[in-house]
C-alpha cells in the first residue's frame, strides 16, 4: 500500500472542491507518495532492460507476479526469458523489430511465464530511451496484468470463430440449394452437343437464375432459361416453383407458349402481392435427323433474345417478343421457330452477362451490353456449344467485380456435316 | 498478375554493381533490410521484395493452400529472378528465408551464385538427436499470439497497411505498418515457418555459402548455425557479437561487413 492510498481525493473537508484549483490542504498526503515508492509498487509492472533485453531493473510488483526474487533475474535474465515459448517467438519476430524500428511499442498482447510455471496474460508498452545524443540507451517497459481482458478478448474470438463458422455453413447450404435448382448433369439430345454454364454473382445467397434441357416422352426435347427477379430464399423459391411449373406444363402440353401462360397464372395468382416474376426463353426442340440439326418452337416472356451463331460465321439474335411472366394478369405469349442447321448453335443467356460493368464499355450506363455480345460471338462462331460456353466463362473472368448479377448460358448446338 | 507488383519489388542500390537479392523473415518485411540496404547498396545493386501476405504485397495474391508450405515462397522468388532476368545473383535470406533459398537453389542449381543465410534454422522443433529450441506447444502458443494480437489488425488499419505499393518511399505510415500483417495470413506463414523441417535439403546446397549467426539468439541458437554449417559443405559461418535474431536491425554495420566481404571474396 502506498501511503497515499485510502485518501479519497474528494474528501477535501471544508474547502470548495469545486473549484479549479484543487486545495493545498489536500497535497501533503499526496506528497507523501514517493517516487520510488510509486515505482516499487506502482500497480502495474515496471522493467528496464539493456538493449540486448538483460534486465537492469524491475520493480516489486512485477516480481511479485513472477514469484521471482530480484537477484534471480536482474544482470541474469532478458526480458524475452520470462515469455512464453510462442510468446518469446513473437518478441523475435515481431516486438523486437518493431521497437528497434519505431522506438517504441505499445498495447502489444503476450503472456509471462510465472516461476512455478502458470501463465499470465499481460499487455507490454516499451519505449527505447534515448541519450543526450540521441543514441539508444535502455528499454522501459511498463506490464499490465490483462486476465480479465484476455478472458473478455478470449470470448470475442470464440464468437468470431462461431460467426465464420456459421458464414461458411451458409455458404454450404447455399451452394447446395443452388445446385438443386439446376440439372445435376445436363443431358444432352441424341445426335446434339449441349453445355451450360452458371455463375453466381454472390456466395451467400441462391441467384435467381435457372435453366434445364430435358427429354419429353416423344422424342423432342424442352429447354428453358430464366431468370427471377431478386435473389435469396424468396427468389430461390419462385425459381424452384418456375422450373417445376415449366416441366409440370410440358407434360400436358408440350407448346413453349401454353407452357409461358400457364407459369404466368402461377406467379400472378402466388405472388402478385410480392411482385415476383421472372423472365424466361422456353423452347421445344425437334432433331432433324434427315439433315443432322433441329428445329426449336420458342417463346419467350421478356428475355433477352437467344443468339444463334452459324455454321458461316454469321451471328444474329432470333426475335422474340411476350411480357414479363406473372408482372401482368393476362399475358399473351407467341411461339416461333428457329432451325438450327448443321454447325449452328444456339445461345441462351440471362442479363448479368450484358448487364455486368465492363471496362471499355460502349453503352451509356457501362454495360457490357447486346451489341459487345454479337461481336464477341461473331468473333467464336462457327463454335460447337462446349467451345461457346468455355469462352462466355473467360468473358465473365474478364468482368471481374463488374459482374454484378447472377448470370447463366446454355448452348445447343448441331454438329457439322462430317464428310 | 505482375510478379512484381506481387511481391512489392524494389530494386535499390548500384547500378551495375553484384545484384544480391534480399529475402526478410516471418513477422516483418522488406524494411528490415533499411539499415543494411543503406550499407551494401553503395556497392551493390539490390532486389528487395515482400513475402505474399507480409509488407506491402498484392494481398489479391495469397492463397492459403500455396502459402502454406515453402515451396510457394520459394516459386516466387524463382519468379522474381526471372521477371527481372537477374544474372547469378547472391540470395540473403534471413530467418525462414534462409529455408526458401535454399529450397529454390536446390530447385535451380544454377540460379543463384552464392547464399547469404543469415540466423537460418532448418528446423525450429526438437526431435530426439537434435535441438531445434521449441516444442510443437510452443508452436500452438505462436499461433495463440499472433491470434490474440488481432488488436494491431483492424479493418480501418489494413488499408492503410496493405494499400499503395505504388508508393515505395518509406512515410511515417509505412513505418507504423511495419511488422503488422493480417492475422489469418500471419498464421499460415508461422504454421509453414515453424512447423517446417528442412534439414535434409541442406546437404543438397552447391553455390558458396555464408551462414551469419547472433552470438546470442532466443529463435536460432549457435548449435543451430554450427548443424546448418556442418551439413553445408564448403560453407563459412560467421558468429556477430550481437543479440536477437534480426542482426539487421541490432548489429547493422557487422551485418553488413560481413556480407561484403563473403561477397568480396565470392567476387575475386
Amino acid at each position: 500500500m502506498t501511503a497515499a492510498a485510502g485518501h479519497d481525493p474528494h474528501g477535501q473537508g471544508p474547502d470548495d472542491h469545486r473549484s479549479a484549483r484543487p486545495s493545498e490542504a489536500g497535497f501533503p498526503a499526496l506528497l507523501e507518495d514517493n517516487l520510488e515508492d510509486l515505482y516499487e509498487n506502482a500497480p502495474c509492472g515496471y522493467l528496464s532492460t539493456l538493449l540486448d533485453g538483460t534486465i537492469a531493473k524491475i520493480n516489486g510488483t512485477l516480481l511479485a507476479w513472477l514469484g521471482y526474487r530480484r537477484e534471480e533475474l536482474v544482470g541474469r535474465r532478458r526480458f524475452s526469458d520470462l515469455l512464453t515459448g510462442g510468446g518469446r517467438i513473437y518478441h523475435e519476430t515481431h516486438f523486437a523489430p518493431m521497437l528497434a524500428m519505431q522506438g517504441e511499442i505499445g498495447g502489444v498482447s503476450l503472456e509471462l511465464r510465472t516461476r512455478d510455471g502458470s501463465r499470465m496474460p499481460v499487455l507490454v508498452t516499451s519505449i527505447v530511451k534515448a541519450g543526450s545524443e540521441g543514441q539508444p540507451q535502455l528499454i522501459r517497459t511498463a506490464i499490465f496484468d490483462a486476465k480479465m481482458r484476455r478472458a473478455y478478448e478470449r470470448e470475442l474470438l470464440d464468437a468470431r470463430k462461431a460467426a465464420e463458422r456459421e458464414d461458411e455453413r451458409l455458404r454450404h447450404l447455399v451452394g447446395k440449394l443452388q445446385r438443386s435448382l439446376l440439372p445435376a448433369v445436363l443431358q444432352t439430345p441424341p445426335g446434339l452437343d449441349s453445355a451450360a454454364y452458371y455463375r453466381a454473382a454472390s456466395t451467400d445467397q441462391v441467384g435467381g437464375d435457372f435453366y434445364d434441357l430435358f427429354p419429353l416422352v416423344d422424342g423432342r426435347w424442352g429447354f428453358f432459361l430464366g431468370d427471377v427477379s431478386g435473389k435469396g430464399v424468396e427468389a430461390a423459391a419462385v425459381t424452384a416453383l418456375a422450373r417445376y411449373t415449366l416441366r409440370a406444363a410440358t407434360v400436358y402440353n408440350p407448346d413453349p407458349a401454353a407452357a409461358l401462360h400457364n407459369l404466368n397464372t402461377v406467379l400472378w395468382q402466388e405472388y402478385r402481392e410480392d411482385a415476383r416474376y421472372c423472365t424466361v426463353v422456353f423452347g421445344i426442340l425437334t432433331s432433324t435427323t434427315a439433315v443432322g440439326g433441329f428445329t426449336a418452337i420458342i417463346a419467350s416472356g421478356g428475355h433477352p433474345e437467344p443468339l444463334l451463331l452459324r455454321a458461316d460465321g454469321s451471328v444474329h439474335y432470333h426475335p422474340t417478343k411476350g411480357r414479363i411472366v406473372g408482372a401482368f394478369p393476362n399475358a399473351q405469349y407467341t411461339n416461333t421457330t428457329v432451325v438450327v442447321n448443321p454447325g449452328d448453335t444456339l445461345l441462351l443467356y440471362s442479363d448479368g452477362l450484358t448487364e455486368a460493368r465492363s471496362v471499355g464499355s460502349e453503352t451509356a450506363d457501362g454495360r457490357y451490353g447486346a451489341a459487345a455480345l454479337a461481336r464477341f460471338a461473331r468473333s467464336l462462331a462457327p463454335a460447337p456449344a462446349a467451345a461457346a460456353v468455355t469462352a462466355i466463362i473467360d468473358l465473365i473472368d474478364t468482368f471481374g467485380t463488374g459482374l454484378t448479377d447472377d448470370t447463366a448460358v446454355l448452348a445447343i448446338g448441331a454438329p457439322p456435316h462430317r464428310y | 498478375m505482375l510478379v512484381r507488383n506481387r511481391n512489392n519489388v524494389v530494386v535499390t542500390g548500384r547500378e551495375g554493381g553484384p545484384t544480391l537479392v534480399l529475402a526478410h523473415g516471418f513477422g516483418c518485411d522488406q524494411q528490415m533490410w533499411r539499415h543494411v540496404a543503406a550499407e551494401i547498396g553503395q556497392w551493390a545493386q539490390l532486389v528487395l521484395f515482400d513475402h505474399v501476405g507480409s509488407g506491402q504485397a498484392d494481398p489479391a495474391a495469397w492463397d492459403a493452400d500455396r502459402y502454406a508450405s515453402l515451396d510457394g515462397y520459394a516459386d516466387d522468388v524463382l519468379s522474381i529472378c526471372q521477371d527481372l532476368d537477374l544474372q547469378q545473383p547472391i540470395f540473403v535470406g534471413h530467418s525462414v528465408s534462409s529455408s526458401i533459398g535454399v529450397l529454390a537453389a536446390n530447385r535451380e542449381p544454377d540460379r543463384f551464385s552464392a547464399l547469404v543465410l543469415v540466423t537460418p534454422s532448418p528446423c525450429y522443433i526438437d526431435d530426439e538427436t537434435y535441438r531445434g529450441g521449441f516444442t510443437r506447444d510452443d508452436i500452438d502458443d505462436l499461433l495463440g499470439s499472433l491470434e490474440s494480437n488481432y488488436l494491431g489488425w483492424s479493418s480501418s488499419m489494413a488499408p492503410l497497411i496493405m494499400g499503395n505499393p505504388e508508393r515505395p518511399e518509406l512515410g511515417e505510415e509505412l513505418t507504423a505498418s511495419f511488422c503488422r500483417t493480417n492475422p489469418a495470413m500471419a498464421q499460415v506463414f508461422a504454421r509453414a515457418t515453424f512447423l517446417s523441417d528442412n534439414r535434409a535439403d541442406l546437404a543438397a546446397v552447391s553455390v558458396p555459402t555464408l551462414i551469419l549467426q547472433c552470438a546470442q539468439d532466443a529463435i536460432a541458437p549457435p548449435e543451430v548455425g554450427a548443424f546448418v554449417h556442418a551439413q553445408i559443405a564448403g560453407s563459412r559461418l560467421v558468429t556477430l557479437d550481437a543479440t536477437g535474431h534480426c542482426p539487421q536491425l541490432s548489429a547493422p554495420e557487422a551485418t553488413a561487413a560481413a556480407i561484403t566481404s563473403f561477397v568480396r571474396a565470392a567476387y575475386r
